[in-house]
């Protein structure tokens, strides 16, 4: 590519209509490296949300900070999800690119308000403050109040993961002087009454995300909430609800009509009539996010109203695994046939049944993530006790344009076979606690042709399955398997074949004190993580993690 | 057969070759003070002042984390108090701690042993987890102004009828309604009556002689004295504290209670409306 001018190049580029064919064609070459302006980077496994990734395993921003300050320092967007990021790597992130417009961390740690400080000084051109649950060190209420007086740029800010308090008078100051500011997410320490004031100077305002709504307040703080409310026309998604307390449901009403996504999944203090009621009035509802405290009659209440919804999740509210949840199948059964439309899904209930789900897939071809999870690892059909391949399998069948799919119940080799005959379009495949033999992974590595993400635990694949289709692997973004059954020796053939890949393996234990508990099956490898590399084995590997 | 007793078939761990006091192992491995690091750096889901209801799953999931030998049934043997009798000779390093493998298909009738958490399971983020664990914590000392408030309380719930017993935390509830509506969950042909979001004022006496007459068991429980009382007729928190075991009675067998039937149920919807505002 160095004999083309770049005229030529560029001109040959703007052919490319996709953004990730454009994106693959942008790591080809360093050259380009200088004109970045947006980046994104992701670090940690999917897994380690979930506390499987031991700490100190890597993803750190700073390199990824320091190389884009020596070398493009035309950058005006960086997003990093699950990567540890540092107060120093913001400070220098905030003084090195002169022309940086938004920061979106999500599920980030190792930084603290401080860090936001230094980004809300130097940032003068800053449209994006965008934190999505990250871990963030509290130290203090200052960071709001470095927003100096001339930046007036402001589009989205999302602060609502900081645990600690924040000062009013800042914030009211700060959206006072943000026109364009059509993105809000408050945290938990702002009160009813500066939720009130802020929202009159915020008449653009697209998405808010509330302070805290306890019951605390008189009915005047509410009414004046309302009143505020009411001025903001273009209100259509709505989020937080902080302890919000059943008394303050009312007077969210007048919005509801106009909203197209909602997100009540942090609030365990509504039950299911304080949510039926709201959620009755909002026609438009696109994106619902619930605890399962809302029970099947509230979905089934959702499924007569919300007639548009694409995409609904469902958390639960208990995380024991023998515990109890108002939801089961047929709450989704019921929303599957009221609600056509729905695209995506992440559902946890402690019961499913195949034929629910063989209903639920007639009703809702259009499903691009289905994602389900059954509390209980291994539970079969609640009524017929069977294993639930024939209901997975009718999703992957009528489903044609699935690309995301999670599993979960009792589950053998079967639903395997289905996910790789018929689910072509999927392109990352979560599954724990599933399948008999190495057959069950053979049919995916073979069968799906567009898996870039496939990441196991707890079930029965060794390393016949690891070394059946090493190819595939890269074609692949990542594959990890956790408390199964490869072995070190597995794992060793599988770097040896396939140089292109980091063989990554993390024990709990280092490899000395295994042999000597359990002489006769010391090989067997708790976690692995492979992923394509062109630059070879990472340098910041902490000592649990071995690259082979 | 089968009570589902935590204690008798709750999957502990133990260090290999011996050890069948799994728990006594488990608590002085060395092998936790690793883990308790680990604890740390993690910020594991519960909060520091980790709620005593949560106890047993913190155990649970501390062990897990410890990945020590566990006492675990192989694919092929279904049930884990088996392989908990043959002790250190069936210990097997199971990869994660953890379920009882129910690769064999489990007999209807009896019940799933209950399985120990397995850790970072289910998939939930730890903020998630943190925001709703808190909020119980803070709801159930908001409740229960005083000593107990969030140590757990199990209780056996058998009915009459059912092959097996369950265990509840009746902490979890907030109300006789909660409770109900997890009991008739649990045992699909009990009903303690649904009260309905309005409380009484959708209730009158037609409509709760035809709930009676559609269903005839009635929840009674053990209280601290030994004696067998109607459930309903205390303040809920009162029965929290003072409930041992719960037995989901034929409605024959609890005419014998003192006093009728029709009587004791609507005092009882009487107590559920006031204690539902």
């Amino acid at each position: 590519m160095t004999y083309f001018p770049e005229e030529v190049v560029e001109h040959i580029f703007s052919f490319l209509p996709s953004h990730s064919d454009r994106n693959t064609v942008s790591l080809v070459c360093k050259v380009w490296f200088p004109k970045l302006r947006v980046l994104t980077v992701k670090g940690k496994p999917h897994f380690a949300d979930f506390n499987l990734v031991p700490p100190d395993w890597g993803g750190y921003a700073a390199p990824w900070i320091e190389a884009a300050a020596r070398g493009c320092v035309g950058l005006e967007e960086l997003r990093m999800k699950r990567m540890v990021v540092s107060d120093e790597g913001l400070e220098l992130l905030a003084r090195s690119f002169p022309r940086f417009k938004a920061l979106v961390l999500i599920s980030c740690e190792g930084f603290s308000t401080e860090g936001l400080a230094d980004i809300a000084s130097h940032c003068k051109f800053l449209r994006e403050l965008d934190l999505q649950e990250n871990d963030v060190e509290d130290r203090g209420p200052r960071w709001l109040s470095c927003f100096p007086d001339s930046c007036t740029s402001l589009v989205s800010l999302n602060f609502a993961c900081i645990k600690g308090e924040v000062d009013s008078a800042s914030l009211e100051r700060l959206v006072a002087k943000s026109p364009n500011l059509r993105s809000l997410r408050l945290n938990r320490a702002v009160s009813v009454d500066t939720l009130s004031k802020i929202l009159m100077h915020t008449p653009n305002l697209e998405d808010l995300g509330t302070g805290n709504l306890t019951d605390e307040f008189q009915t005047e703080s509410y009414l004046r909430l309302t009143n505020a409310l009411e001025k903001c026309k273009m209100l259509k998604s709505l989020s937080g609800f902080w302890d919000a307390s059943p008394v303050c449901v009312p007077f969210i009403y007048p919005l509801c009509h106009q909203l197209t996504g909602l997100n009540l999944s942090y609030t365990p203090t509504l039950d299911y009539s304080d949510l039926t009621r709201m959620i009755s009035r909002c026609v438009k509802l696109q994106r619902l996010w619930v605890l399962d405290c809302i029970s099947d009659k509230g979905l089934q209440v959702v499924a007569s109203s919300c007639k548009d919804l694409q995409e609904l999740r469902v958390f639960p509210s208990d995380f024991y695994v023998a515990g109890y949840s108002a939801v089961t199948e047929e709450g989704l059964v019921a929303i599957s046939s009221g609600c056509p439309k729905l695209s995506s899904l992440l559902y946890f209930c402690h019961q499913m049944t195949n034929d629910a789900l063989i209903t639920i897939a007639k009703n809702c071809p259009n499903f691009i993530r289905f994602r389900l999870c059954i509390l209980e690892p291994r539970k079969p059909d609640a009524m017929t006790n069977q294993p639930l391949d024939e209901g997975f399998g009718a999703i992957v069948r009528e489903c044609k344009g699935l690309r995301r799919l999670s599993i979960s119940g009792l589950l053998t080799d079967k639903v395997f076979m289905y996910i790789g005959k018929y689910a072509k379009h999927l392109e990352m495949l979560s599954i724990a606690f599933a399948g008999d033999s190495d057959d069950g992974m053979m049919h995916v590595l073979n069968g799906c042709k567009n898996l870039r993400k496939l990441e196991i635990r707890d079930s029965p694949f060794g390393d016949g399955a690891l070394l059946g289709n090493v190819a595939k692997y890269e074609t692949m973004r990542s594959l990890w398997m956790s408390s199964c059954n490869v072995t070190l020796k597995g794992c060793e053939i599988l770097a040896s074949k396939m140089p292109m890949l980091n063989v990554e393996i993390m024990n709990e234990l280092d490899g000395s004190s295994e042999m000597e508990e359990n002489p006769g099956d010391f090989s067997k490898v708790e976690k692995l993580y492979v992923y394509r590399t062109t630059a070879g084995a990472r340098g910041d590997a902490p000592n649990f993690v071995k690259i082979l | 057969m089968a009570c589902l007793g935590f204690d008798e078939t709750e999957l502990r761990l133990g260090l290999p070759g011996g050890g069948n006091d799994a728990e006594e192992a488990a608590r002085s491995s060395g092998k936790r003070a690793f883990e308790d690091t680990i604890d740390l750096k993690l910020k594991l889901e519960q909060p520091a002042p980790a709620v005593a209801q949560k106890d047993e799953k913190d155990e649970e999931e501390e062990a897990a984390a410890a990945q020590n030998v566990v006492h675990a049934a192989t694919p092929l043997l279904s049930t884990p108090a088996a392989s908990v009798a043959t002790g250190g000779g069936n210990m097997k390093r199971s990869p994660s701690l953890t379920s009882v493998n129910t690769a064999v298909l489990p007999d209807p009738e009896k019940p799933r042993a209950p399985k120990a958490q397995a850790v970072g399971w289910p998939p939930v983020r730890s903020f998630r987890k943190n925001i709703i664990s808190v909020h119980s914590q803070k709801g159930k000392a908001d409740d229960n102004s005083g000593d107990k408030s969030g140590t757990a309380a199990f209780v056996k719930v058998s009915m009459d009828g059912a092959p097996y017993l369950r265990k509840v935390d009746l902490r979890m509830y907030g109300s006789y309604q909660e409770l109900s509506m997890a009991l008739e969950k649990m045992f699909s042909s009990f009903t303690i009556g649904s009260c309905g979001s309005q409380g009484m004022t959708g209730m009158n006496e037609s409509k709760l002689a035809d709930l009676l007459s559609g269903s005839d068991y009635v929840p009674t429980y053990e209280d601290k004295d030994g004696d067998w009382m109607l459930v309903g007729d205390v303040p809920w928190e009162m029965f929290v504290e003072s409930c041992k075991r719960l037995r989901i009675m034929k409605g024959s067998e609890a005419v014998g209670l003192g006093q009728s039937l029709y009587q004791q149920t609507s005092m009882m919807y009487c107590h559920l409306a006031s204690s539902h505002s």
